[in-house]
C-alpha cells in the first residue's frame, strides 16, 4: 500500500494550509489554489505531513487515499 | 497612547439583553466580556438565534450552519457584511460589487475582482513583508525596556498591522493615529445613529480620496498605486471600487490581526503552563498559532438574507440581517473535541477563523506571517509575563473581537 494525495479543485479556496504544511506535495497557482504535485504519491518520509494537510483543510478539499501499488 | 484612539469600548446604547435566543446583541456587555458561554447556550437551545435589533438579525451558532451560509450566495448576499443600524437602501451600490469590493461583492463579479489582488497576497510576496515586521515587533518591543508594566494590546499589538498595512498600501506611516481612529469609529462603534455613521465613513472617503490623488499624480511600487492602474476588461476601476477596496484593506487587515495577536498573549498570560511549553518547544508554534485562531478567532461576517427563504424552521425575510460567527463555529465541540480548551499540539484543526467558501480572508497568509512573528519575538524578549490586573482587560464589541487594553506584567 502507497498514500495518495489530492485536493478537489472545487472545493480548494486557497487557504494554503496544505501547501504551508507539506510544500513538497502541494503547489500554488497563480490565484493560490492548491493541488497536489504530479501524480501525488506520498514518499514514506511525507506521510504524517499528508495526514496533516488533510487534517487541517477547512475546505475538506485534501484528500489522502490508500492506493494499490502496481505488482 | 493617543487621543484619537479613545475609549476601547463602545458606549453600549442598547438596552441589556433579555434573552440571548429571541434578543441577542453583539454589542451587549455580557457578549463583549465573553460570548462563549452565550453560543453555548444558543447551541443547546437554538441554533438559530433570531433579534429584532438592527431591524431583525438572525445569528446560526453551530459550524455547520454557519458554513451552509458561507457556502450560499443565493440565499444570502455579501453586499453589507457589518451589521449596523445603516442598513444598506435600495441606492446602495448593487449587489455584484458593493461599496468595499470583493468582501461585498457576489458571484460572478466577486471572482473577477477578488483575482486581481490574490498575487499580492501569495506567500512569496508576504514572506517579503517579514523581515520588515519583525524590525518593526523588534523596536516596538525595545521601547517598553525596563518598565514591569505596559500595555501589550496599545503598545504592540495594535501597532504591528496597523504599520504593516500602511506599507502594503503606501500610505504615510505619520497616518498611524489617523488609521485607528478610523478603524475604531467603522468596526467597533456599530450602534452610531445612521447619520453618524454617514459622517464618519463620508470623512474617511475623504481620505482615502487624497491618497488616491497623491498616487494618481506620483506613482509608486504599492498596492495603491497597482489599483490605480489596474484594469477589468480593458477598463480602468472607477474611483469608488478603489476605495471600496482601500477601506476594505485599511479595516480588514488591522482590527482583525492586532485581535488576533492581542488574544493569543492574552492565552499565554493567563496560561503559564501553555507560555512555558511554547518557549520551551518552539516547534511547536505552528499548531499553537493555528489553535489560538480557532480558540479565538477575532471575526464574525454578516449576510444580508437575498430574498424570502426558510432556514432550519425560521422564516428570513429579504434584507435581515444574518451574523456569520466564524468564533463560533469555531468552539462547537461536535466539530471540534474539547473545543472549549486550547491544546498547543492541536493535529486536527480545520478551524474557520479565516472564514470558508469563495469569501476566504484574501489576507490569511498575512495575518499568519504577522501573528507568527508578533509572538515570536514577544517569547524571544520576554519568555515570562503575566496578566498585571486581568480585571482592567477590555474587549472590543462588534464584530472583530480582540483585547484592546491588555496590561501585562513582565515577570
Amino acid at each position: 500500500m502507497a498514500l495518495r494525495v489530492h485536493v478537489d479543485p472545487g472545493r480548494c479556496q486557497g487557504h494554503n494550509r496544505c501547501y504551508s504544511i507539506a510544500p513538497d506535495l502541494f503547489e500554488l497557482d497563480d490565484l493560490g489554489m492548491s493541488s497536489e504535485i504530479g501524480p501525488g504519491m506520498v514518499p514514506a518520509e511525507l506521510a504524517m505531513a499528508a495526514r496533516r494537510a488533510e487534517a487541517n483543510c477547512p475546505e475538506r478539499a485534501v484528500a489522502v487515499v490508500d492506493v494499490v501499488e502496481e505488482p | 497612547m493617543t487621543e484619537l484612539a479613545g475609549p476601547a469600548v463602545p458606549a453600549g446604547r442598547h438596552p441589556p439583553v433579555s434573552d440571548w435566543a429571541s434578543d441577542f446583541d453583539h454589542t451587549d456587555a455580557a457578549w463583549i466580556a465573553d460570548p462563549y458561554p452565550i453560543w453555548d447556550e444558543l447551541r443547546r437551545r437554538c441554533p438559530v438565534a433570531h433579534s429584532q435589533r438592527y431591524g431583525g438579525t438572525w445569528l446560526p451558532v453551530t459550524h455547520e450552519l454557519v458554513a451552509e451560509v458561507a457556502y450560499d450566495h443565493d440565499r444570502f448576499t455579501s453586499r453589507s457584511v457589518v451589521v449596523t443600524e445603516r442598513r444598506p437602501g435600495p441606492d446602495a451600490p448593487p449587489a455584484p460589487i458593493g461599496v468595499a469590493p470583493p468582501i461585498t461583492s457576489d458571484p460572478p463579479f466577486h471572482a473577477i475582482v477578488r483575482r486581481m489582488l490574490i498575487p499580492a497576497f501569495a506567500p512569496k510576496p508576504i514572506a517579503a513583508l517579514e523581515p520588515f515586521t519583525r524590525e518593526l515587533c523588534r523596536e516596538l518591543l525595545a521601547a517598553t525596556d525596563g518598565r514591569s508594566v505596559f500595555d501589550a494590546a496599545t503598545e504592540y499589538a495594535q501597532h504591528i498591522p496597523v504599520r504593516v498595512i500602511i506599507r502594503f498600501l503606501g500610505f504615510p506611516q505619520s497616518d498611524a493615529d489617523l488609521f485607528r481612529y478610523f478603524i475604531r469609529r467603522v468596526m467597533e462603534e456599530v450602534d452610531q445613529t445612521p447619520e453618524e455613521r454617514d459622517e464618519v465613513l463620508g470623512s474617511l472617503d475623504e481620505y482615502i480620496d487624497a491618497q488616491i490623488d497623491d498616487h494618481r499624480a506620483h506613482p509608486r511600487d504599492d498596492l495603491t498605486t497597482f489599483l490605480c492602474e489596474a484594469e477589468i476588461g480593458g477598463e480602468k476601476l472607477s474611483q469608488s471600487h478603489i476605495r471600496g477596496t482601500m477601506v476594505l484593506l485599511m479595516i480588514a487587515g488591522i482590527d482583525t490581526s492586532w485581535s488576533a495577536i492581542g488574544a493569543s498573549l492574552w492565552h499565554l498570560a493567563g496560561h503559564a503552563a501553555d507560555r512555558r511549553r511554547l518557549r520551551d518547544e518552539p516547534g511547536l508554534m505552528d499548531t499553537a498559532l493555528e489553535e489560538f485562531l480557532r480558540a479565538y478567532a477575532p471575526v464574525t461576517m454578516a449576510r444580508l438574507v437575498a430574498k424570502d427563504c426558510e432556514f432550519h424552521g425560521h422564516q428570513l425575510k429579504e434584507g435581515d440581517w444574518l451574523l456569520l460567527p466564524f468564533p463560533a463555529a469555531n468552539r462547537d465541540p461536535r466539530a471540534f473535541p474539547d473545543a472549549n480548551r486550547v491544546l498547543l499540539d492541536r493535529a486536527e484543526n480545520r478551524h474557520a477563523a479565516f472564514g470558508l467558501g469563495r469569501h476566504r480572508c484574501l489576507g490569511s497568509n498575512l495575518a499568519r506571517m504577522e501573528l507568527r512573528v508578533a509572538l515570536e519575538e514577544w517569547l524571544a524578549r520576554y519568555p515570562d509575563f503575566e496578566l498585571a490586573d486581568p480585571a482592567a482587560v477590555a474587549w472590543s464589541g462588534g464584530q472583530i473581537r480582540g483585547p484592546r487594553q491588555l496590561p501585562i506584567r513582565i515577570r
